[in-house]
């Protein structure tokens, strides 16, 4: 397949992870480990083969539209960590403070 | 009365309450001494809510005495892997980041049960988002294997199996995206049956690996994962992966059961009894079991799957994509634990998530994002991918020679706790004798075979694998095997020691 070295903290920035350094040393270890294995898929020929995305055969399937009940607010906002005025899940900051912060 | 109900099986329990010898609460109160008698050494459960157990099955006993029971199983205990979501019970995942998450509704699974009357009894210990063979990454407590308690009860649904076999309940569900119900089971010496893919709606399952992810039973023999599948199988308007054809006479299938396997074909892979990290124990019990097979009128045809040794890799390419997707919406916002003292929104996700996943989350979740990411795409997941066109290929192909396969259930005896944890390729490998299943959308059935001897005694389990939508045919096959195998009694003795 190929020998990059993997960048451990590209990756970890893409998946939204933060990694102390010793972490990022198992894991840069732990990676090479597992994809030098993985690479064994490279011994087949692959060309004429259609790929396999779903055990099951998918079909669409049709239904009648038809209302149902939400779970409603209150129920949904039980396992928010942070709430406003009852309705409202509350966040971090979203945009940076004018002038940098 | 107590001695009974611990050597009842689900339709002696269900004959019981129906012709009035025992009520919903003395079945209920008796497995919760059980619990709590032993789990604070087996630790198979991660929650457990004694008063509410035992309400449901007050208002259970109060539906029989009425005449409205919603079934004949009305007031029977289940436990529950804690992925599973039931309306007002907590679903941590064996996770953090879930750790005070309560489900606002039922899985179509947890409804299903509950329009049958089932008690919600506990939530069963898993490894972390069902990612391990051990049990060992749950975020709370180790499993110990009831049969030796230094020894793991596998994985990743190892507190539903573990639950089973220690007489806490008898039956509970878990889930299979690799083998993390035929594993278990066999490591604890019960049935677990794994459905094939489309058989059971995964609505209110938290997904790992969504083309792979399977719910199914566990219980202490064939007839009881056959009676739970009955009840949990058949489509479902709310997950479009939950097939038309899903529903069938599982029960009748094993009541059925012929005596003899004569004119039964059992497909032996030769790449199974060639792998190199075969046990020689396991090999020696697998050879026994397949004597008992052919002594019962089998035809053992030696057949190929030779596409094995890539089940591995491209299992952990494919569900390991898919976590990576799956998992990134646990990001400290709308429900589950979110980080104190980040600044913005990026922090948030970014600390929450390193605070919430275990090591094991962790690695998997980079794994799947790397195979995913820019470049790696066609080296990685479009090649596994074709790999799992050539395995399911190598199914289809032997079916059309046997009637079911025979598979050992794993290739080595159940680890000693800590033993594998911290080495990544060698616990996947584990993983060889089941994982082509899920990656093919067959079913396949773990049941105990025989007990070998280790420190102390431990159970063996073989697997029937059938073709896609071909549970019957298993069923039946592992029926005709239980009632007449070696060994009858499966029954861990180390309670004296626990």
């Amino acid at each position: 397949m190929n020998k990059d070295i993997i960048d451990v903290d590209y990756i970890a920035a893409l998946a939204r992870l933060e990694l102390d350094s010793e972490l990022h040393d198992k894991f840069q270890q732990d990676m090479d480990a597992i994809l030098g294995y993985v690479d064994m898929l490279s011994e087949l020929d692959l060309s004429d083969i259609e790929p396999t995305a779903h055990a099951a055969s998918l079909n669409n399937v049709w239904r009648e539209d038809r209302k149902s009940e939400p779970l409603g607010q209150e129920i949904m906002l039980k396992n928010a960590p942070d709430i406003l005025d009852d309705e409202l899940i509350k966040v971090p900051r979203v945009l940076a403070e004018e002038g940098g912060a | 009365m107590e001695s009974q109900i611990a050597s009842y099986n689900l339709t002696e329990l269900k004959n019981g309450l129906k012709n009035g010898e025992l009520s919903s609460s003395e079945i209920c109160r008796y497995f919760i001494e059980q619990v709590k008698k032993i789990d604070s050494v087996v630790n198979a459960f991660i929650h457990f809510d004694e008063k509410q157990i035992l309400d449901d099955a007050a208002d259970s006993d109060l539906r029989r005495k009425e005449g409205n029971v919603f079934s004949d199983y009305d007031g029977i205990p289940i436990a529950l892997k804690d992925l599973i979501n039931v309306k007002d019970h907590p679903c941590s995942c064996g996770s953090k980041i879930l750790e005070n998450f309560i489900s606002p509704y039922d899985s179509t699974v947890a409804e299903r049960l509950r329009s049958k009357g089932f008690i919600f009894f506990g939530r069963a210990n898993m490894d972390e988002y069902a990612m391990g063979s051990t049990c060992e990454n749950s975020a709370f407590k180790i499993t110990r294997n009831p049969w030796d308690t230094d020894r793991v009860p596998g994985g990743s649904s190892g507190g539903s199996a573990a639950a089973v076999s220690a007489g806490e309940v008898p039956v509970s569900l878990g889930s299979d995206t690799g083998g993390s119900i035929r594993q278990p089971a066999a490591f604890c010496g019960v049935v677990g049956l794994k459905p094939s893919y489309g058989r059971v709606s995964r609505y209110g399952i938290v997904a790992y690996a969504s083309s792979l992810d399977q719910i199914g039973p566990f219980a202490r023999d064939v007839e009881g994962v056959a009676e739970i599948l009955g009840i949990i199988s058949g489509h479902d308007v709310k997950d479009s992966t939950s097939l038309q054809e899903g529903k069938a006479d599982f029960l009748a299938a094993v009541k059925e059961a012929p005596d003899d396997l004569n004119g039964i074909r059992i497909g032996l892979p030769k790449e199974y009894m060639d792998e190199k990290g075969l046990d020689a124990d396991v090999r020696s019990s697998i050879e026994k079991t397949l004597n008992e097979l052919r002594n019962l009128g089998a035809e053992i045809v030696d057949v190929s799957l030779p596409h094995t040794k890539y089940a591995v890799p491209a299992y952990y390419v494919i569900a390991t994509a898919e976590a990576s997707a799956n998992l990134a919406r646990f990001d400290g916002i709308r429900y589950g634990r979110r980080a104190e003292g980040a600044n913005d929104i990026l922090e948030t996700y970014v600390k929450s998530r390193a605070e919430g996943f275990g090591n094991e989350v962790k690695r998997r979740i980079l794994l799947g994002t790397y195979v995913l990411s820019s470049g790696y795409y066609d080296a990685y997941y479009l090649k596994a991918q074709k790999v799992r066109t050539l395995i399911r290929k190598d199914f289809e192909k032997v079916f059309q020679k046997c009637d079911v396969i025979f598979a050992p259930a794993s290739p080595v005896l159940p680890f000693k706790i800590g033993e594998v944890v911290d080495d990544p390729v060698q616990m996947y490998l584990s993983d060889i004798f089941t994982i082509s299943v899920n990656l093919a959308g067959v079913c396949g059935i773990s049941v105990p075979s025989d007990i070998v001897k280790a420190e102390k005694e431990l159970p063996m389990g073989v697997q029937f694998l059938g073709p896609a939508f071909g549970e019957e045919k298993i069923l039946s096959v592992a029926r005709t095997f239980e009632k007449n195998r070696d060994v009858q009694t499966f029954s861990p003795k180390q309670f004296g020691d626990v």
